[in-house]
């Protein structure tokens, strides 16, 4: 093995090093999350808005941008739970006893959660790409712009995605959960990146905090606003022909 | 003062432990927890028992020798104390308390409520010291260092080094501990010269000896006897990064 080999897998195998993977890979997620919750709002700016930037997204760099984009989240996102997974094995492992009198001092709650939090994150992505990239749903996939009948209505696909209750129902839990899981990841990037000190320890919190509590509202607003009829209701042949659209138009 | 208490007992290393039951009747409110334990033991001798086994030594907040989880906290919920300065007047008339070793798998248990926790000696041997030549101690202002790194280092030193932070962590994460004794040493120009080596070499023993990793919930800080704060754990993750890189530059 080179030495770029060998000092590859010294830092993987150290306590610090992994955790600077998770700490790192954490942030390019963060980054993505706060960058796809300010592509999403553009729903609010109307149809045509929302359809040029999907179709901005789909065209940057000759098409090769999103793919781009895409293989660098996965792999963070792949990272950062390989990474994670291994973190919890060795953690159980060296507190192989419990004490029968269990007590927590100060740890909060979204602190001592992280895994279960991270773990419906991952079963939510899978869900989400499956319901909104993927298009599994024939009657969200058939959906049109009325004034551009080539390309996807992303704005009435999310309308109709979310008229199924069950859908909301796991988004809210999800988007819950992962801003709990990010107001103490946060925090922890940089405690871990060795930049929170006496001067920065309040600050960092605070900024954990307040990134998590504005994703929250920032995904929920959507659902929300779709469920009081805030939003234009997608008018394409597809969508009209799924009952629960019908129902609303009746 | 009568009370119950519920405490672990384990023969030898190898043997299973369990929670047995004692009643510790007339306890003076004015008695430390060891003198409490000390009674109680009088009595299970003076009944023919196996009297229940402890750490202590100075028993006054200096030494790190005593290392009880009470009601499952290390040194118990009071703050800034070790166990030997928990006081009896701190508990009420009719308590149960449970009291259990410091559980890691880096500190077996060797008997009852004692530990071995000479993986933290072994940490400072792989690089918690700062070579020099021995003589006759140094004029103290030789070197001068400023206000604010003389403190700071100061206060990682007082890290008594009782293991009450793997003790409390969910993870039994060793980095309170780790991250004092660096900070201490790293801070200090007398310090700087070894500071990769001493960094990189105590967690790599630290990893080795079995104890967790951080997860940042600071439970370590909230236990610490010598409130010592979880920044020399964010120090650590600095001085490791930037040791790591050089090393790997370096090869």
């Amino acid at each position: 093995m080179n030495s770029l080999g060998k000092t590859l897998l010294r830092f993987w195998n150290s306590s610090i090093g992994k955790k600077l993977i998770v700490a790192i890979t954490g942030l390019m997620l963060v980054g993505f999350l706060l960058g796809h919750m300010a592509g999403n709002l553009l729903i609010f700016q109307g149809r045509e808005d929302l359809n040029d930037y999907a179709e901005f997204l789909h065209h940057m760099l000759h098409g090769w941008g999103i793919w781009f984009a895409r293989i660098g989240i996965l792999g963070a996102f792949v990272l950062h739970i390989v990474a994670t997974v291994s973190l919890v094995q060795q953690n159980r492992a060296a507190r192989d006893s419990r004490y029968s009198c269990d007590a927590t001092v100060q740890a909060p709650t979204s602190s001592r959660i992280m895994i279960w939090s991270g773990l419906t994150v991952i079963a939510f992505v899978i869900f989400h790409i499956f319901h909104f990239t993927v298009r599994l749903d024939p009657d969200l996939a058939a959906m049109k712009d009325p004034s551009d009948p080539a390309r996807h209505d992303v704005y009435g696909m999310v309308i109709a995605g979310f008229q199924n209750p069950l859908v909301v129902l796991f988004y809210i839990v999800a988007i819950s959960l992962l801003c709990s899981h990010l107001s103490h990841g946060i925090a922890s990037v940089f405690q871990t990146l060795g930049l929170r000190t006496v001067k920065t320890r309040v600050a960092i919190r605070n900024l954990g905090l307040g990134i998590a509590v504005l994703l929250w509202i920032g995904f929920l607003s959507i659902p929300f606003l779709v469920a009081v009829g805030a939003l234009e209701e997608p008018a394409t042949p597809a969508a009209a022909s799924a009952p629960v659209i019908e129902a609303a138009k009746s | 003062m009568n009370l119950t208490l519920k405490v672990w007992r384990q023969s030898s290393p190898n043997a299973t432990g369990r929670i047995e039951t004692y009643e510790a009747k007339n306890i003076p409110s004015e008695a430390s927890f060891l003198e409490m334990l000390d009674i109680v033991n009088e009595g299970i001798i003076e009944s023919g028992g196996d009297p229940i086994h402890f750490d202590h030594d100075c028993r006054e907040g200096i030494c790190g020798a005593c290392s009880l989880a009470i009601n499952g906290v290390p040194h118990s919920k009071e703050s800034g104390i070790t166990t030997c300065q928990v006081h009896m007047r701190k508990f009420r008339e009719g308590d149960t308390i449970w009291i259990e070793p410091f559980r890691a798998r880096a500190f077996p248990v060797i008997k009852d409520l004692i530990v071995d926790r000479s993986a933290f000696d072994r940490i400072i041997a792989a690089g918690g010291f700062i070579d020099v030549r021995t003589g006759s101690a140094p004029e103290a202002n030789a070197i001068p260092i400023g206000k604010e790194d003389a403190d700071t280092s100061f206060d990682a030193a007082t890290c008594i080094g009782c293991g009450a932070c793997v003790a409390a962590c969910k993870n039994a994460s060793a980095m309170l501990f780790v991250g004092a004794k660096a900070a201490h040493l790293n801070i200090l120009p007398q310090g700087h010269t070894e500071k990769d080596h001493r960094v990189l070499a105590m967690v790599r023993q630290m990893d080795a000896e079995g104890f967790g990793n951080c997860t940042n919930q600071y439970e370590c800080e909230a236990v610490c006897p010598k409130e010592i704060s979880a920044d020399v754990i964010s120090k650590l993750n600095r001085d490791y990064a930037a040791a790591a890189v050089r090393e790997a530059v370096a090869d």
